[in-house]
């Protein structure tokens, strides 16, 4: 009992620094990022002598600590319970939804294997979705509790666009459910490890591209990034729902926004990319199609899987800066018309057409 | 046989353990926030911040109606998609009788997504 405990909570530990240092290196990654994209040297002061890679290690250290020791304001007329606990409520589920995708297959330690996964549920498209949803009480929390104007329009924006893009997000999840006909995310990363025809790797994205994209363009929206980041919309609504934080709270709505893009990427990794899978490694070594084997000890296996989860999660992550920096933001009316005109028919039609291709083909 | 009981095979375990642990690391956070951050509030501070602008009062007051009819909408579509995930587990199983009958309720749901769609639910101006 104890020693599950306490692999539990290694596990925990793992994913939760994982995240931490995640958000803190994709808000470096964000600025140098954007200033390549712009043509611009950014975060300058960031580097330590001159060399910008160090700025890493600076910013990691520096950001919070620079946070944690600012005032934190709390202005006059707001609900001061309420604007303490919409930060928590905000970054809370997004940080127990990402324990929940699995960044690799098993550990054997002492005849005990531990699936490494920190929250190893068999629902766990059910629980990351619940979670998901619950982030929305932090946007309308922090909006409505600050007494602010462009806060509460923020805050409004934010929840209405968060419900809306979430059907088709649900839709699109149930189409993958179909396709591997489980709820448990470590069943449907190992389910990837077969082979097409002896040498494809059958990765979701070749059974559901149109899902892939529906769940692409919804994650972005729910994570409230560019180009659908009306709820922060800087030019409009100063900082929207979190316009009156300062502080550490701020730095934990600031932390939410990057650990939701690495939920979004880890998901698209383990739904549609394989999540952990190398292609052809199986849980003894490599197993080429072309008939060359390559045996590795287990360490060495798990160590594989967890390089792959990270490099796919990283790219993913990138791929929504990239998004993020290169697209104008939509109108309201054009964020509201995608969600509710676009995608939720798109992802009904795609659920419609998986199950009568499944059953035709099962006969 | 213990395992069954207690062990790995309680899913719920590692679901209490991370949430324990990250409601300590965010309590931790606004605490540390309090604590080494100083404290020193004036009248100008306080006050909401529009812009530098002196504050127009409070903003708890109405807001457009087009949010509340989202929400509505939002309740309607996704008790459709929770209905649609035991259904998409197991509907290899069910087969074509099972396929009939969710159609069934998806094309009630659908019917109404036409009816709103026309009445303009969905323009937002």
């Amino acid at each position: 009992m104890l020693i599950d405990v306490g692999i539990a909570a290694i596990k925990s530990l793992i994913v939760i620094g994982l995240a931490l240092n995640l958000a803190g290196i994709l808000g470096w990654i964000e600025r140098k990022g954007s200033a390549l994209i712009q043509d611009r040297i950014g975060a300058n002061r960031a580097s330590i002598f001159g060399f910008a890679g160090a700025g890493l290690v600076n910013t990691l250290m520096a950001d919070p600590i620079k946070f944690l020791t600012k005032e934190d304001v709390i202005p006059a007329g707001v609900d001061r319970l309420l604007h303490t606990l919409a930060p928590c409520v905000n970054l809370f589920p997004v940080m127990v939804a990402f324990a929940a995708i699995p960044f690799g297959d098993v550990l054997t330690v002492g005849g005990r294997v531990i699936e490494l996964q920190a929250v190893n549920i068999n629902v766990g498209i059910l629980y990351i979705l619940a979670m998901m949803s619950l982030g929305v009480y932090g946007v309308v929390l922090g909006g409505w509790a600050s007494n602010n104007r462009f806060s509460l329009l923020g805050g409004i924006r934010g929840s209405a666009q968060m419900i809306s893009y979430e059907i088709g997000m649900g839709l699109s999840l149930v189409a993958m459910v179909m396709t591997y006909g489980t709820l448990d995310l470590q069943a449907m990363a190992r389910a990837q490890g077969q082979l097409i025809g002896g040498w494809l790797p059958a990765w979701g994205i070749l059974y559901q591209p149109v899902a892939f994209l529906i769940f692409l363009c919804a994650g972005i929206a729910e994570s409230k990034r560019a180009p659908f980041d009306l709820p922060e919309g800087e030019s409009e609504l100063v900082c929207g729902y979190f316009t009156e934080y300062s502080g550490i709270k701020y730095l934990m709505f600031f932390m939410t926004d990057f650990v939701e893009v690495a939920v979004v990427a880890g998901l698209i990794a383990t739904l549609f990319f394989g999540g952990w899978q190398v292609p052809y490694l199986g849980r003894d070594g490599f197993h080429f199609p072309w008939g060359v084997m390559l045996l590795l000890p287990p360490l060495a296996v798990v160590a594989l899987q967890f390089v792959s989860f990270l490099l796919k999660l990283v790219v993913f992550c990138w791929l929504q800066i990239l998004i993020r920096w290169s697209m104008p933001r939509y109108r309201y009316d054009q964020v509201m018309r995608l969600g509710w005109k676009g995608l939720l028919p798109l992802a009904l039609i795609n659920v419609l057409v998986t199950a009568v291709v499944v059953l035709a083909w099962q006969g | 046989m213990n395992d069954t009981l207690l062990g790995t095979s309680t899913p719920y375990l590692s679901i209490v353990v991370t949430f324990a642990l990250t409601g300590v690391l965010v309590t931790l956070m606004v605490f540390m926030g309090q604590l080494l951050g100083p404290q020193r509030p004036n009248a100008a501070k306080s006050q909401a911040f529009e812009c530098g602008n002196p504050s127009s009062g409070s903003a708890w007051g109405r807001f457009s109606v087009k949010f509340y009819l989202t929400a509505i909408l939002f309740i309607v579509f996704d008790v459709e998609v929770v209905f649609l995930y035991p259904w998409a587990v197991v509907f290899r199983r069910l087969g074509w009788v099972g396929f009939a009958e969710m159609m069934t309720f998806v094309a009630v749901l659908g019917l109404a997504l036409l009816y709103v769609w026309r009445k303009g639910a969905l323009e937002w101006d």
